[in-house]
C-alpha cells in the first residue's frame, strides 16, 4: 500500500493535467467557433485591439530596445575571445527575430494583457456581471472572449515585428555608437543575413503567443472562484499558465522551423 | 406560469435547496421571503438557468427551462441582481439600454438612449446620471440603474432580487409602487425577493417563505398575518424567539 502511494499521487497528477488540458482545449475550440459565427461585437473588438496592440507598444518597444543593446554588448565581448567580434549584426538579427523578439513580446503580453483580461473577467464573474450578460441574451464567450482572443491573434504578430525591428535598432545603436561598427555595413549585414524563414517563424510565434496569452486570461477569468481571493488566484494562475505555455510553444515552434 | 417541482441544489456539502415546490401564476406578483443565506437568490438563478439544479424540474408556461430554446426564453425575462451587476465598462445609459443596442431587440442608438433615460426617470434618477459610469454612483443608485435595466425591454417576467435593500424609505416606496405598476399595467409576472415587510405588503399578491431549503408556507398576502405558521409569524414580527434560530 505505502509502496504504491507515490504511484497513486503521480496518477492523480497526470489525470488532473489531462483533464485541465481537455478543458482548456474545449474552451479554445469554443472561442474559435464563436469568432467565426455572428453576432460579432465590433466595439468590443476595437477596444481589445487598442488594449492589446496600441497600448502595449511602449513596454514592447522598451523591452526590445534594451535587450537588443545588451545582446550586441554580449556578442561583442563573447566573440572577442575567438576574434569573432564582426558577427554582432548577424547574431543580433537572428537572436532578436528568431527567439528574443517573439519570446519577450509574448512574456510582456502575458504580464500586461493576460493579467488584465483575467482580472477584468474574473471581477465580472464575481460581481455577477457574467450572469447579467447571459440574462440579457448575450453570450459571454462571444461578447468577452472571442473579441479579445481574435484581437490578440491579429495584433501580437505586429507587435513582434515591431519588437524585432526595435531590438535590431538597439543593437545597431550600441554597435555603431560605442563598438566602432560602420553604420551602412551593419545594416547591410543585418538585411543580407536574415532569411524569409526567420521572419515567418517570428510572426507565427507572435500569433501563437498572442492566442495563448488572451486565451489563458479569458479561461482563468471565466473560471474564477468567488470573492476578491478568487480574482487574485485567477489572475496569478493565468499569467503563470500563459508564460509557461508560451515558452513551451516557443520550444516546439523553434523545433518545427529550424530543426528540419 | 412558472412552476418549480422538487428542485434541489447543493454546493459541495451545503444543501441549499432541498425540494422546492412553487407555482407563480401569470400576471401575478409573488414575493419570496426568508432569512439571508437560505437560497433565495440561488432559486432565481435556477429558474434563469444560471445555476443548474441537481434534480427537480422547472417549467415556464409548461416548457422545461433546461430544454427550451435559451435565447427565446431569456428574451422574455428581466432580472435585477442582488448586487446590481452593472457593467462597469459601460456608461449608465448603455447599461440600461443593453438589450436595445444589440441582438434581436436592437433599435437606433438615439431611440435606445431616449428609452434608457425614460426608464431612469421611472426609478427616480435624473438624466444627468445617464453618461456617468456605474462606479461613480452610490449603492442605492446602482440598484436603481439595475432596476431600470431589468425593465428596459419591457419583459413579460421580471425577477427582482432585493430591489429596495440599501434605499431610503421614500425611494423604497417609489420602487414598490413601480413594481406594482409594472404588474398591474403591463401585465407582467413578477418574482421579488425582499426582507422588507412593508415592501412585501406593497408588492405582493402571493407570498412564499423559503426556509431550510423548502417552501415553508405560501399563500395570498392577505393570509400572511393569520398564517398560523410559526416560521412566518416569527419572520414578520422579527422576533429572536421562535423556530428560526437567531444565532446560526
Ligand atoms: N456559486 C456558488 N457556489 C457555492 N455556494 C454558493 C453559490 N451561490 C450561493 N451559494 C451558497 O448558497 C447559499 C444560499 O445563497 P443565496 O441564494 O445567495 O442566499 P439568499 O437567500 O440570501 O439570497 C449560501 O450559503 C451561499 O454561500
Ligand atoms: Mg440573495
Amino acid at each position: 500500500m505505502s509502496l504504491l502511494a507515490p504511484l497513486g499521487i503521480l496518477g492523480r497528477f497526470v489525470l488532473q493535467v489531462l483533464a485541465a488540458t481537455g478543458r482548456v482545449s474545449l474552451f479554445a475550440f469554443s472561442a474559435v467557433g464563436h469568432m467565426l459565427r455572428p453576432p460579432f461585437y465590433a466595439r468590443e473588438f476595437g477596444i481589445a485591439l487598442l488594449n492589446v496592440g496600441w497600448l502595449s507598444l511602449p513596454v514592447v518597444g522598451l523591452t526590445a530596445l534594451f535587450t537588443g543593446g545588451a545582446l550586441a554588448l554580449q556578442i561583442y565581448s563573447g566573440g572577442a575571445r575567438f576574434n569573432a567580434e564582426a558577427v554582432v549584426p548577424q547574431i543580433v538579427a537572428i537572436g532578436m527575430v528568431r527567439e528574443l523578439g517573439p519570446v519577450l513580446v509574448g512574456l510582456m503580453i502575458a504580464a500586461r494583457v493576460t493579467s488584465s483580461i483575467a482580472a477584468e473577467i474574473a471581477t465580472m464573474k464575481v460581481t455577477e456581471q457574467i450572469d447579467a450578460l447571459v440574462t440579457l441574451s448575450t453570450d459571454p464567450m462571444k461578447y468577452l472572449v472571442a473579441p479579445r482572443v481574435l484581437a490578440a491573434l491579429i495584433v501580437v504578430p505586429g507587435l513582434v515585428a515591431i519588437g524585432d525591428v526595435i531590438g535590431i535598432f538597439g543593437g545597431y545603436m550600441v554597435a555603431t555608437g560605442s563598438l566602432g561598427f560602420n553604420q551602412a555595413a551593419y545594416l547591410a549585414n543585418t538585411v543580407n543575413f536574415l532569411e524569409a524563414r526567420d521572419i515567418v517563424s517570428s510572426l507565427v510565434k507572435g500569433c501563437a503567443f498572442g492566442g495563448i496569452a488572451a486565451l489563458m486570461g479569458c479561461y482563468f477569468g471565466m473560471h474564477s472562484g468567488r470573492g476578491a481571493q478568487g480574482v487574485g488566484r485567477a489572475t496569478k494562475g493565468s499569467v503563470e499558465a500563459a508564460a509557461v505555455l508560451i515558452l513551451a510553444a516557443n520550444f516546439l515552434l523553434t523545433g518545427v522551423f529550424f530543426s528540419l | 406560469m412558472i412552476t418549480l417541482d422538487k428542485v434541489c441544489k447543493r454546493f459541495d456539502d451545503n444543501a441549499v435547496l432541498r425540494g422546492v415546490d412553487l407555482t407563480i401564476a401569470k400576471g401575478s406578483s409573488m414575493v419570496i421571503i426568508g432569512g439571508s443565506g437560505t437560497g433565495k437568490s440561488v432559486m432565481l438563478k435556477c429558474i434563469l438557468g444560471l445555476v443548474t439544479p441537481d434534480s427537480g424540474t422547472i417549467t415556464v408556461d409548461g416548457e422545461d427551462v433546461t430544454r427550451a430554446e435559451r435565447d427565446a426564453l431569456l428574451a422574455r425575462f428581466g432580472m435585477l441582481f442582488q448586487g446590481g451587476a452593472l457593467f462597469d465598462s459601460l456608461p449608465v445609459w448603455q447599461n440600461v439600454a443593453f438589450r436595445l443596442l444589440r441582438g434581436a431587440l436592437a433599435r437606433p442608438r438615439d431611440e435606445a438612449r431616449a428609452i434608457a433615460i425614460e426608464k431612469l426617470r421611472r426609478v427616480g434618477l435624473k438624466p444627468d446620471v445617464a453618461d456617468r459610469f456605474p462606479a461613480e454612483l452610490s449603492g442605492g443608485m446602482q440598484k436603481r440603474v439595475g432596476l431600470a435595466r431589468a425593465i428596459a425591454a419591457e419583459p413579460e417576467i421580471i425577477f427582482f432580487d432585493e430591489p429596495t435593500t440599501g434605499l431610503d424609505p421614500i425611494m423604497a416606496g417609489v420602487i414598490n409602487d413601480l413594481i406594482r405598476e409594472i404588474v398591474s399595467e403591463m401585465g407582467a409576472t413578477a418574482l421579488t425577493i425582499t426582507h422588507d415587510m412593508s415592501s412585501v405588503r406593497a408588492i405582493a399578491d402571493h407570498v412564499a417563505m423559503l426556509h431550510d431549503g423548502v417552501i415553508q408556507w405560501t399563500g395570498p398576502v392577505s393570509g400572511m398575518d393569520q398564517s398560523g405558521d410559526p416560521y412566518v409569524t416569527q419572520f414578520i414580527s422579527g422576533s429572536a424567539v421562535g423556530p428560526i434560530e437567531a444565532v446560526r
